[in-house]
């Protein structure tokens, strides 16, 4: 009898799977859609900005100061395209393993579900990562056309990372949800409405009608990403509460609330620990039935 | 080395009120191949997936080589070769680049591994298509991939859910080449089937299961003597029609003979006991009669009889 080859570590079957399966993600007709659209948003938002340069540069516009260009367009289309990233590589990521029964090949290998879970995990969000770059890269392009030398604010820096942890956060949500369902339609059509609509109609509903900091939605946490863009940052742990009376008496006020970076850094954070522990829960007991 | 090993201990599934599998007690051992055989809801894929820890015993547990499949499946499945449900490969990737990733998470050393993919492919006759996305491919042809992605790190136990599935009756006849040449390799495989004809063909051992309960296990052999009254049946194959039917009466009244019936006009099934002598007298008188003996055989169809009976029984 041959002699069994010895098994590879967990560790090192996690990267063989990530690298396998970006590579898979890399030669998809998804990936180069996605490029395909990041590219259109670039390449719109840029002839318009070119188009109007002249009125974007009035104050308070667009291209006012570096720090309104990038707050306004950097950050202003991340939300998207992070979302679009987590749906295009991760709605399908555990769901289309039974649907496509690709799972039924994998699982015949002596791996642990965990280690198929964090290496789809990894090779997703290396795939959303690349595609977060080209955007930067975009604007990044444009703001060096508008602002020369001094197109590169130090704010841009945390605002990157903030966009990483809102993308881990995003993208454990949808691996989630990808892990509920034995279809793949499921977690893509769940992850876009809560992502693009859900969380921001709930944010709106827990301040106009509780009254409250909506601390527990991760739409809300997210504003941080553009806020680092804002002449005073609050770096804080604790929201800033700005209220505006309403009319010459001071009768009915609106109240206001913005993270603190550290308090946004906090929520998506959790938004990624508690989805992905919940996900790989999940997978860990779901049959190839 | 130690001895390939399957053993199923007290294994039970239920969904709910259904009960796939009930208290499935089985225990393999040795270089052999066991068929396992049941219609269509038997039990005998969840067998499998518990085996592969695809899907989890409500009770029991299963071992591969003596490792249990729940509570280790990674180092039970080291030595185990599965295919199970027609599987699809990333239809982006070709066999080579799917094996390459196979042999990556098996830890099959680089040395070898170029000579592994092509010895596989080979076996499967799929060297040509080597470098071809799976997704082109048809079923049969996945299938053959899918076989071969099972053997790329010469397992001793195989585990194979109906491997011929799809294919055609050369793919067929190529899967039963594939199990014999496993077998000279003293590997144990355990293999479910519903053509009767590969098992007879290949299998060692059976096992027939339906409704989750074990309604059998031996060797074929003593299956095939055990449900056939103590009686052995062979069919006589004549070169020509037999003239005189009157002669179907003779063979019956001959020494031994239990049972004579005239299938068609150039073949007689005989029942009859007494063993290999009594069988070598039969042929001897029935040559002698010069009525165009060709052939003496195992009916095809005689575990498929024990088969029907027994899962009838089971309704």
């Amino acid at each position: 009898m041959a002699a069994v080859a010895e098994l590879p570590s967990s560790m090192s079957q996690i990267f063989q799977l990530t690298k396998n399966q970006y590579r898979e993600y890399l030669s998809s007709r998804r990936y180069l859609a996605l490029v395909g659209i990041v590219v259109a948003i670039g390449a719109i938002l840029s002839f318009v900005v070119y188009h109007y340069h002249d009125t974007l540069q009035g104050p308070g516009g667009l291209l006012s100061s570096n720090l309104a260009f990038y707050g306004s367009v950097w950050a202003g289309a991340l939300g998207l395209i992070v979302v679009l990233a987590a749906v295009f590589f991760g709605g399908d990521a555990i769901a289309g393993e039974f649907q496509n029964k690709t799972g039924y090949f994998l699982m015949g290998l002596p791996i642990r579900r965990a280690t198929v879970y964090v290496g789809k995990w990894i090779a997703a969000f290396g795939a959303s990562l690349s595609i977060l770059g080209l955007w930067l890269a975009i604007v990044l392009l444009n703001g060096a056309a508008y602002f020369g030398t001094d197109f590169l604010p130090w704010q841009l820096v945390p605002s990157i990372i903030l966009g990483i942890v809102y993308l881990m956060a995003v993208l454990g949500a949808t691996f989630l949800f990808s892990s509920l369902f034995k279809t793949s339609a499921y977690g893509f059509v769940l992850t876009a409405i809560l992502f693009l609509f859900g969380f921001t109609l709930l944010q709106d509903l827990v301040l106009g009608l509780v009254k409250i900091e909506p601390w527990m939605v991760i739409s809300y946490a997210s504003g941080a990403i553009g806020d680092v863009f804002a002449t005073n940052i609050n770096w804080g742990l604790a929201a800033t509460v700005t209220t505006v009376s309403l009319g010459p008496r001071g009768g009915a006020t609106i109240t206001s609330y913005t993270p603190g970076v550290a308090e946004g850094v906090i929520i998506m954070l959790a938004y990624f620990v508690l989805s992905s522990v919940a996900g790989l829960l999940l997978f860990e007991r779901e049959e190839f039935s | 080395m130690s001895t390939p090993s399957i053993e199923m201990r007290k294994l039970t599934k239920r969904f709910g009120a259904f009960t796939a599998l009930d208290h499935l007690d089985m225990n393999l051992e040795g270089a052999k191949c066991v068929g396992f055989l049941g219609p269509n809801g038997a039990g005998k894929t969840t067998t499998l997936k518990m085996l592969a820890d695809m899907i989890f015993p409500t009770e029991g547990e299963c071992f591969i080589n003596g490792i249990s499949a729940q509570q280790s499946r990674k180092r039970a499945l080291a030595d185990a070769g599965v295919l199970i449900e027609s599987p699809e490969i990333y239809p982006s990737l070709t066999p080579r680049q799917a094996f390459n990733m196979v042999a990556d998470l098996r830890g099959v050393p680089t040395a070898e591994r170029k000579g592994r993919i092509e010895e596989v492919l080979t076996e499967v006759k799929m060297l040509e298509w080597a470098d071809e996305r799976v997704g082109r491919f048809s079923k049969g042809m996945k299938q053959r991939i899918n076989i071969a992605a099972a053997l790329l790190h010469d397992p001793g136990v195989v585990i194979l859910d109906e491997p011929a599935t799809g294919l055609d009756p050369r793919g067929m006849a190529e899967v039963r080449d594939i199990v014999r040449n496993l077998k000279k390799r003293n590997r144990l495989i355990f293999m479910s089937s519903h053509i009767l004809q590969e098992v007879t063909d290949v299998c060692d051992e059976v096992a027939l299961i339906n409704k989750g309960k074990l309604l059998f296990y031996d060797t074929l052999p003593n299956v095939l003597s055990r449900f056939a009254d103590g009686h052995a049946t062979v069919d006589v194959g004549l070169a020509r029609p037999l003239e005189d039917a009157g002669r179907v009466k003779d063979v019956a009244a001959l020494p031994g003979v239990a049972t004579a019936t005239l299938l068609e006009p150039n073949r007689i099934r005989v029942k009859f006991s007494g063993g290999v002598e009594a069988q070598e007298r039969l042929l001897e008188t029935l040559v002698s009669w010069h009525i165009g003996v060709k052939s003496l055989s195992e009916p095809e169809s005689a575990l498929e009889e024990i088969y029907l009976q027994q899962v009838a029984r089971g309704d």
